[in-house]
């Protein structure tokens, strides 16, 4: 079997061995070790970036039903586009990623863990399984874990079915329920009725990695890097117009320019941050930062060069919603199709500036009025696009729209 | 559909509804282990999960008709997903969906007439550093070119050959690995 290595730096990953951070976490009570995860600062590495801790002492003071349990699930939903960093983790660090699931088991009182793993991803299965099944001979899952009496927690992977809502947490457990993927109303949030109505944890496969860094190398160390309001290391998952697309460790808060002069894309004219329900930041606006104060993300960055057509982005962008567009909720899946069907119109050069300021005011609505994430963010790309790059938008001729498809 | 067929087909989802359990939780492990070993799930497996899990029938195909991995028409034995996302598409995924349409003589949503192949767009394959990007059941393709495509497709006609040639128990239950699926070799740009 061919691995795909992505990794265009040493990742701090690189200099952990696995068990170090499950045994340091142990020797912890439950409370320092939440207390050891809100030192470090560490917010959500899928995107949102909500504190882990917090969302841990939320589970670990919820109650459980009789004869339930509490659970731990990673979510390896990874499905925006231009991310695949969670494809490197259970590629090369998945013992890190199951730990960081046992140490957030053990902070919050959880027996069962759940990884689910998007359909794409299928290939990743066969050795994630053998490395469950290893850890689970080494004492690191099953009963009584680290001789920790009562200690009991196992994993499960559980297979996602190609559908990019998913990977929002409601809906990948209405998925794990054996329902359609449609998110839930929220409150009540995951953390206290969750998978089958218990408290849930749900984490990105990068935070639960980074917690076992955390508790490997110290809370001060991660805390170190970055800046006050996103701390630590992140991953960033660059493609597009770039010498060196690839996945890349920095600390949060360094600027896009920074970013693109590493991997060597320093002619941009716009990049995609955060994939497509990211922002498009414009080269006159490089020096903006990437951390949760600022331009916030999961990591996806998508490169622009000069050459590119952006209304063709924002067209991709926005067939991409129409399909994933769970249905749901009026705003998403009308707004979807009627954005779509703006593009093509400015595409043929048949959109009035009226005309598209009301896609505009649609596209807003849509912000304020979708049920979750996926149409709440659907239309910024399309906005950001036609806020910066108003000249390439209008007053398209029509042999211009016969480009490639 | 043949009563034995029928029959057969029944005895495979209790063998599954057994191995998964039978709460509502299990329905989409149930339904993916059809997936893959019927390429498709067909109505009336949809009516005999229901009746197993104690479902309205319509609530299965509401499940099968909602992602887009799982499908109530037969699927190809070989499902080439292209991906259509924006760095696949910057890497130019056109010309190689033209060539795999010219190749397999269809175009994309469809299966070939022979039951081999079927032509899908997918969203983003997580491989945006190595576009254009194809997934080939559980088989990855990265920097697909269209010179590379009619390799590609020759590649599974002979893994089809030669499973077609293995007997098969025709008692065995359904199960993934009933169909061995050609191990993940991505192969170099």
């Amino acid at each position: 079997m061919t691995v795909i290595d992505s990794r265009k730096t040493p990742l701090t990953f690189d200099s952990i061995a696995p068990g170090v951070g499950l045994a340091a976490a142990l020797k912890l009570s439950r409370s320092d070790l939440i207390a050891t995860v809100a030192a470090s600062n560490l917010r959500g590495r899928g995107g949102a970036g909500f504190p882990t801790a917090t969302k841990w002492n939320l589970a670990a003071a919820a109650k459980v039903s009789e004869g339930e349990c509490k659970f731990v699930v990673c979510n390896a939903d990874e499905g925006e586009p231009g991310t695949f960093k969670d494809r490197v983790l259970l590629t090369e660090y998945a013992p890190l990623v199951f730990e960081g699931m046992t140490i957030a088991a053990r902070a919050i009182g959880a027996t069962r863990g759940i990884l689910y793993l998007r359909g794409e991803y299928v290939y990743l299965r066969p050795p994630l399984d053998a490395e469950l099944a290893r850890l689970r001979r080494a004492g690191a899952l099953g009963r009584n874990i680290g001789a920790l009496a009562g200690f009991d927690f196992d994993i499960e992977i559980r297979m996602g079915a190609g559908a990019y809502v998913c990977g929002e947490e409601t809906a990948l457990i209405e998925s794990l329920e054996g329902q359609r993927g449609e998110p839930r109303n929220r409150p009540p949030f995951p953390v206290d009725t969750g998978f089958r109505d218990q408290p849930t944890v749900v984490n990105n496969v990068e935070t639960l990695a980074t917690v076992t860094a955390i508790f490997a190398n110290g809370p001060e160390a991660f805390r170190a890097l970055g800046s006050e309001r996103s701390a630590g290391f992140k991953l960033f998952s660059v493609s597009g117009d770039c010498d060196a697309p690839g996945v890349y460790e920095f600390p949060l808060g360094l600027t896009l320019r920074e970013l693109l002069e590493k991997v060597g894309g320093t002619n941009a004219k716009a990049v995609q941050v955060g994939g497509a329900s990211g922002v498009c930041v414009p080269a006159k606006a490089f020096d903006r930062r990437l951390a949760f104060e600022d331009v916030a993300t999961g990591g996806s960055i998508i490169v622009f060069g000069p050459h590119r057509d952006m209304l063709a982005v924002a067209k991709n962008f926005m067939e991409f919603f129409r399909e994933e567009s769970c249905g749901q909720c009026t705003p998403c899946r009308e707004g979807n199709h009627k954005l779509l069907e703006g593009i093509l119109m400015l595409e043929r050069g048949e959109c009035s500036t009226a005309y598209l300021r009301e896609l505009c005011l649609l596209g807003e609505t849509m912000q304020l009025a979708s049920k979750c994430g996926l149409g709440q963010s659907s239309p910024n790309a399309f906005l950001s696009i036609v806020e910066h790059f108003p000249e390439e938008v209008l007053g398209r001729s029509f042999a211009a729209a016969g480009g490639e498809r | 559909m043949l009563v034995g067929s029928q029959q057969k087909l029944q005895d495979d989802i209790r063998a599954l509804v057994e191995r998964h359990g039978r709460t509502r939780d299990a329905l989409l492990p149930i339904l993916q282990d059809l997936q893959a070993a019927q390429s498709c799930v067909p109505d009336f497996a949809m009516q005999v999960v229901a009746d197993e899990l104690g479902l309205h029938p319509a609530e299965v195909y509401g499940v099968v008709s909602f992602y887009a991995f799982l499908d109530h028409r037969p699927r190809g034995r070989f499902v080439m997903r292209l991906c259509r996302t924006i760095s696949c598409e910057l890497a130019r995924t056109a010309p190689v969906a033209r060539q795999l349409e010219n190749e397999l003589g269809i175009a994309f949503g469809e299966t070939t007439r022979d039951g081999r192949f079927t032509l899908e767009w997918a969203a983003c394959l997580g491989l945006c550093d190595q576009g254009p990007a194809l997934l080939v059941n559980d088989r990855v393709y990265t920097k697909v070119t269209p010179d590379r495509v009619h390799a590609i497709v020759e590649d599974c006609r002979k893994v089809f050959g030669a499973h077609a040639a293995q007997p098969s128990a025709p008692s065995a239950p359904v199960h993934p690995a009933a169909h061995p699926q050609p191990a993940l070799a991505a192969a170099k740009g």
